[in-house]
């Protein structure tokens, strides 16, 4: 298959970035989406010239580290990161755009690759049980509802790539910091800290200039890990219980 | 060099770690905080050692090559993590699972290690559950259990089919605790280039900054490497893109052992290699295994679709010649399994480079529904990736490279031959012995992490006070000047191929070489050809830009180099390896149907090898492995 490809191009975080236009021929049709972009790159360095540079790894859609927008969809199109995105769902002699995530807080590196280290300050603000090794009591002394487990395992799997905040018109990061607040709200362990931590990862948030949530819902329907906007009511709830409650 | 010491303590093995623990020297808590401490990696091993040895005063500089902490490849382990609670009342314990890994890993593993190991697999569970991590549950409320690959007590603990991911988010959470706390200085985009030894112990590292090409030195009283293993070496493998074995092969040219480094675990249940495009392979979790029936058509090059070959034309292979274990039969034997059916010509798919997993009868006893809840996630992952629907139509898959057993040298208190340099993880060599069980592999990281290295470790810095180097040393000059010279001898080749052309031909050559079935030809040829290769790689590869910046290209290639050499002392180990046991399998050595004949006369000890120079060839240092509480028998599963 062949593409054509706009690529943004941006030497470094201060240049002025620009659209590069690159032909993609040659592409089998089982190809991923990143395997298309590692065969343009190879044929790049081969040729010299400098390849693009985007983040991957696992490959696997669960490590969170791409962060790349494929024709004006945050990860792509389809559920799943960008690197479950599959050739085949393109028609040959398409013409695909891909860019970094659009985001203030997450500023552009190189090319695709942004920088994300306002999440894990987030999770630094209070997204964790305080306690410690060795101390844990015996694991079958706490009974959780099968439902309740569900529920935090389903907010428990946000993989952290920023979809969520690159989708968001107002760039906000309420759908990750809902899930972890949600999942750890749900746990009994997670109960001491519950109203510390809904409020300093919301101060973390706002501190780090992502914006709020105005109801898009375009998180919700770009997300990889398939995480409900429904995170982002609890968070609300979090919010509000811990600053009418001592 | 003198014999290895593993410092293995006396007296009966029930009462080794405990008494270990009461007679190993202590760090008071005011002097903990005077101790700096490098941790190099970020997957479970390393976060679980940072996050426990801060909360314990000491300070840890933690290093990583992502952007974040949390996409360390852990992140991706599927099926779940084995402790020997026995809720289930199924007959499980300490010794159970003792007995079951060391039996798994084909009795190549230390019984000291592998006993504390089950020990302290219980801890591990009450520590993950305190830190939120949502395991699987029963309608009651308590925690879930199944059976994984092997083993015939449900001792497995659960979170979905993303285990890895949630153990890893909760050593994470509680390493960002310690962030937060400042007793953890986290550096992220950070690549360790080389080792620095001062005096012949482990003091510090040279790190490259991947956004900036900065090159700096870090010093601290001990290193602490949580890298992972290096199945990468082979290209094609179930490791995330970015891993690598550059920090453990820099510590073995530094001195550090490198033990049994052709121990390589083949997965059974990946998804069939598509093309010379693909850039890895993925894993589909074994516990997929629990309730799928693997098959292959009784008859050669049988091109009809699944469906339309009837019951009596199929050859469940695994039931065939297994029967206790049938499909849950271990890694290496199911591997070395479907690849004799592909050889014998009755592989499916394109190719025929795979087999059945059949979900069929599974679906007709609980439903579709259950089969849904089980392995819903892996199902729409398959069918992502191959466009094909695994509820309608059984799967195909085919075995990969997926974890390798062999590591740097660790005694029982995992510090390497190097003093000072300890190894976690999957990155030492310590506990799997020639075949890693499922389910043990996310065990035994966060075994290392948080419970044995915060008591191993005192032991050894009780004798470092006020040792910690300055960086101006000669040492660190040293070190630092041969990482910039060879990030530079690799941009000056300005050849014409991506370093990606030298990898792949460098995973063919293992793959067929020095894969599932090595013999000592295959073996001499790799011998031959790795050279060579390895030569054209630094003649021809090309990198295109500078080191003065973020550069992919820069940061692959000299992962590349590094597995060219790490690949050739697999093919070497594997060679003086005479005999078959777990994943090394000789042809040579193999019993009149095909089973793996190991010689415990002539093999039961660890092979080490340690680094003689670009010239010369690394010599062989043996750690007899003495079995005195188990006898070594033959494995049994039919």
């Amino acid at each position: 298959m062949n593409f054509h490809l706009r690529i943004w191009r941006q030497a470094d975080p201060e240049a002025s970035g620009f659209f590069q236009e690159i032909e993609a021929c040659d592409i089998p049709a089982e190809a991923s989406f990143l395997e298309m972009l590692d065969i343009v790159n190879n044929r790049l360095i081969e040729e010299k010239k400098i390849p693009v540079a985007f983040d991957s790894d696992c490959r696997e859609g669960i490590c969170g580290t791409c962060s790349m927008v494929i024709n004006g969809v945050p990860q792509g199109p389809g559920r799943g990161a960008a690197c479950q995105v599959y050739m085949r769902s393109f028609k040959n002699g398409d013409s695909i755009t891909i860019e970094p995530f659009r985001v203030k807080a997450f500023p552009i590196i190189k090319d695709l690759i942004v920088k994300r280290a306002a999440y894990d300050r987030i999770i630094q603000a209070g997204g964790f049980i305080t306690e410690h090794t060795g101390g844990a009591p015996d694991a079958a002394t706490t009974l959780i509802s099968k439902k309740i487990a569900d529920q935090a395992m389903d907010a428990a799997a946000c993989i952290g790539c920023g979809a969520c905040a690159a989708a968001c018109p107002n760039s906000s990061a309420m759908l990750f910091v809902g899930a972890k607040v949600t999942h750890l709200s749900l746990m009994p362990q997670g109960q001491p800290e519950r109203r510390e931590r809904a409020l300093a990862m919301v101060d973390a948030m706002d501190e780090e200039g992502f914006g709020n949530c105005s109801n898009y819902y375009a998180c919700e329907a770009v997300c990889p890990a398939s995480i409900s906007a429904s995170v982002i009511a609890t968070l609300n709830r979090e919010y509000v219980r811990a600053t009418v409650i001592p | 060099m003198t014999a290895l010491d593993a410092k293995i303590p006396p007296g009966p093995l029930e009462e080794k770690w405990r008494r270990f623990k009461e007679n190993v020297p202590l760090i008071g808590p005011a002097n903990k905080r005077k101790f700096n401490i490098i941790v190099v990696g970020s997957g479970l091993a390393g976060a679980s050692t940072a996050a426990t040895l801060a909360e314990q005063g000491y300070h840890v500089d933690c290093f990583c090559f992502h952007d974040s902490p949390r996409r360390a490849h852990s992140i991706a382990a599927q099926g779940g993590i084995n402790a020997s609670k026995n809720y289930q009342n199924d007959g499980d314990s300490i010794w159970r699972l003792f007995y079951d890994t060391i039996k798994g890993g084909d009795f190549r593993s230390r019984e000291a290690n592998v006993y504390r190991l089950a020990e302290v697999s219980q801890s591990i569970i009450d520590q993950c559950v305190s830190q939120g991590v949502p395991f699987a549950r029963e309608y009651g409320g308590q925690l879930a259990n199944r059976s994984f690959g092997g083993a015939q007590v449900s001792r497995t603990f659960y979170a979905r089919g993303q285990t890895g991911q949630q153990l890893l988010l909760g050593a994470y959470s509680s390493l960002n605790h310690e962030i937060k706390n400042g007793r953890v200085t986290m550096h992220t985009n950070s690549e360790m280039l080389d080792l620095v030894v001062v005096e012949s112990h482990a003091k510090g590292i040279i790190v490259r900054n991947l956004i900036s090409g900065e090159i700096t030195r870090h010093a601290a009283d001990a290193v602490i490497l949580a890298t992972g293993g290096y199945s990468n070496a082979y290209y094609l493998s179930t490791n995330a893109r970015g891993c690598n074995a550059t920090a453990v092969w820099r510590a073995y040219k530094r001195g550090a052992l490198f033990a049994n480094p052709c121990f390589t675990q083949i997965h059974p249940t990946c998804i069939p290699v598509g093309g010379d495009y693909q850039a890895k392979l993925t894993l589909m979790s074994e516990s997929l295994r629990n309730d799928g029936r693997v098959w292959v058509p009784k008859k050669k090059g049988d091109q009809r679709a699944p469906q339309n070959i009837p019951e009596e034309e199929r050859d469940y292979y695994l039931e065939r010649k297994y029967p206790a274990y049938g499909n849950l039969a271990p890694r290496d034997i199911s591997s070395r399994s479907a690849k004799e059916v592909c050889d014998e010509g009755r592989g499916v798919g394109p190719g025929g480079l795979g087999v059945y997993l059949d979900f069929q009868d599974a679906i007709e006893r609980l439903g579709k529904e259950t089969i849904q809840e089980r392995y819903g996630n892996l199902f729409e992952m398959y069918e992502n990736i191959t466009g094909e629907n695994a509820y309608t139509r059984p799967m195909r898959i085919f075995p990969a490279l997926h974890y390798t057993m062999g590591g740097l040298w660790v005694d029982y208190h995992l510090m390497s031959n190097l003093p000072g340099l300890f190894v976690l993880g999957e990155a030492n060599f310590s506990d799997h012995g020639a075949n890693r069980l499922g389910a043990s592999a996310l065990m035994q990281g966060l075994a290392d992490g948080y419970f044995v290295i915060p008591y191993t470790l005192g032991a050894y810095l009780s004798s470092q006070f006020g040792k910690k180097p300055k960086t101006t040393l000669l040492e660190f000059e040293e070190a630092e000047k041969r990482v910039r010279a060879r990030l530079n001898s690799l941009l000056e080749v300005k050849g014409s191929l991506s370093s990606t052309h030298f990898h792949r031909e460098l995973g063919i050559l293992l793959w067929e070489k020095c894969g599932m079935e090595r013999s000592a030809r295959s073996l001499q040829e790799a011998l031959h050809e790795i050279p060579k290769l390895r030569k054209r790689f630094w003649n021809e590869v090309s990198i295109p830009g500078s080191g003065a910046s973020l550069n992919k290209a820069l940061e692959a290639a000299g992962r590349v180099a590094d597995f060219l050499e790490l690949g050739e002392l697999m093919c070497r180990d594997a060679l003086m390896r005479e005999e078959s046991c777990g994943g090394h399998f000789r042809s040579e050595y193999q019993s009149a149907d095909g089973e793996a004949v190991r010689n415990d006369e002539l093999f039961s000890f660890v092979q080490s090898w340690q680094y003689q120079g670009e010239e010369s060839e690394p010599t062989l240092i043996q750690e007899p492995l003495n079995y005195e509480f188990v006898h070594p028998s033959t494995r049994n599963y039919k």
